[in-house]
């Protein structure tokens, strides 16, 4: 009757085009070529929303990669060296890991490690690259030489990766996706916001849950893309403020005009004891500096004499109110 | 309402329902191939409409939407099908069942991806195991399977097709036919 696609047609063109996203190289050429897909029709449009969904909801299915569990991947790996090889990578790994950083569990690929509150430790992988760990942070690894992929569970994370177009090194965040294009760059995963902040080179970002051109971008030195379950912002910052940003990597948190609030909030990351600000004028209080990070001393000295807040040590929290 | 609202909306509101859609489709129509096509066609009619406004009775709309399609169907076609012809003047929209709760609702879900996945082709399954489970890239899968790219990106795109039609145009657990 028509020379219009089935309704199976148009959904197997709309799982061509999540998998092409998902699994093929992403740039804002592809994301002008989907959005004109889904300009054309309704279809389109209902379709991709539908098989998009749905597949998200796959990412459950995850949790059956459980570290203990017999991989069916590797049934599959045929060369008996390229075994041997990831049993002496995972070794190096855990010899060049110093003291503080907990090695959970391995299996022969898969690694993974944990800090704990106020650690900060450096992982020295099998390909070269460095991952920084920051406070209260955990992320599992699997570098072999045909794979590099890091998944982030929780925490920040500084990435210095050696760059290699044949083995793109893949960082998981949740349903996003992070993948060096040679370069150094920071994730920062908390409480369903993610951070990753560009300091050198190019990444592209995939977030195949969203559908704005925002949520699969090519980004460059100084980009920062901020996710949330309900947005995605790109902004940028001057060489100056991502430094101050990764302040951390130093043992230092660095303020300018930052909320008492917000600072006490970053501070408590890396402390067991908590710094609460239980008044809200002091709250709004801007404050400036560099501050160690492990010690909230010089912090609630600056209230003290500053800003002439009452600062009562309770034990297991310090509470600032106005006198 | 701006697209992206809409696009929210239909998948928090209309796709939780296609499963019970798909089942008064099958019921009130007797030819299966047709199937896809008036779920499109429904779709395309809910969507529009929430495009204007959001129905504020989902469930109500969408299954009142499918019946004044196989009504207008059954009127356009040259061919009466009198199966279908017959149940018109009885549609009725399926009982409000009370809503599950969620963390029954999680596991289910679970459990149907899983049981959605085994019925993947082989091929289909071994890819997306590999893909989504395991991370791995489609040039990795493609050496592991020992097929070209091209050839992982069709089982991928026809596993992610097959696994999303049984995740949402199936009822989560086994029904008793009424």
């Amino acid at each position: 009757m028509s020379a219009n696609p089935t309704a199976l047609e148009v959904e197997t063109l709309a799982a061509e085009w999540i998998e092409r996203r998902f699994f093929g190289a992403w740039s804002e050429t592809e994301q002008k070529e989907l959005d004109a897909w889904l300009a054309q029709s309704l279809a389109h449009r209902i379709a991709f929303v539908r098989i998009n969904s749905g597949w998200q909801r796959t990412e459950r299915l995850a949790v059956l990669q459980s570290p203990m569990r017999d991989a069916p991947v590797r049934a599959v790996s045929r060369e008996p060296w390229l075994k041997f090889f990831r049993l002496a990578a995972a070794a190096i790994v855990i010899a060049a890991t110093s003291g503080a950083v907990t090695f959970v569990m391995s299996r022969s690929s898969e690694n993974t490690y944990a800090t704990h509150i106020g650690e900060r430790e450096v992982l020295s992988l099998a390909d070269g690259s460095e991952i920084e760990l920051n406070t209260n942070t955990v992320l599992r690894t699997a570098v072999t030489p045909s794979r590099r992929t890091v998944w982030l569970e929780r925490g920040e994370a500084f990435f210095r990766v050696k760059h290699d177009a044949s083995h793109p090194f893949v960082v998981m965040v949740g349903g996003r996706r992070i993948t060096d294009l040679g370069t150094k760059f920071s994730i920062r995963s908390d409480s369903g916001r993610l951070q990753v902040a560009v300091v050198e080179g190019v990444v592209q970002y995939d977030d195949p849950t969203q559908q704005h051109t925002a949520a699969s971008r090519i980004l460059r030195q100084g980009d920062v893309v901020v996710a949330t379950n309900a947005s995605t912002s790109v902004l940028r910052r001057s060489p100056h403020e991502l430094a101050d940003e990764l302040g951390w990597r130093r043992g230092v948190l660095i303020f300018d005009r930052t909320p008492l609030s917000e600072a006490a909030e970053e501070i408590n990351r890396y402390n067991h004891k908590k710094l609460v600000i239980a008044d809200p004028v002091a709250a709004r209080m801007k404050i400036g500096g560099t501050f160690p990070k492990n010690n909230v001393n010089a912090i609630t000295a600056a209230a003290r004499e500053l800003f002439g807040l009452h600062v009562e040590d309770r034990g297991d929290q310090i509470v600032i109110t106005r006198r | 309402m701006t697209a992206f609202e809409v696009d929210a909306w239909f998948v928090r509101e209309v796709l939780p329902l296609e499963a019970a859609l798909m089942e008064y489709l099958q019921h009130n129509w007797r030819n299966r191939s047709d199937i896809y096509d008036l779920r499109q066609e429904i779709y395309i009619r809910v969507y529009e409409t929430a495009l204007k406004e959001l129905p504020n009775r989902p469930k109500q709309f969408v299954f009142a939407t499918a019946r004044n399609l196989l009504i207008d169907r059954v009127r356009h076609e040259r061919i009466i099908p009198i199966e279908a012809a017959a149940d018109l003047e009885g549609l009725e929209v399926a009982a409000d069942a009370p809503a599950p709760d969620r963390a029954v609702l999680a596991r289910d879900e679970l459990r149907h991806l899983q049981a959605a996945l085994d019925r993947l082709s082989p091929r289909c399954r071994e890819a997306i195991v590999l893909g989504r489970i395991e991370g791995f890239s489609r040039s990795e899968i493609a050496a592991r399977m020992g097929v070209a790219e091209s050839a992982v990106s069709k089982y991928l795109s026809t596993g992610i097709r097959a696994l999303v039609e049984i995740f949402y145009g199936e009822p989560r657990t086994v029904r008793r036919k009424p």
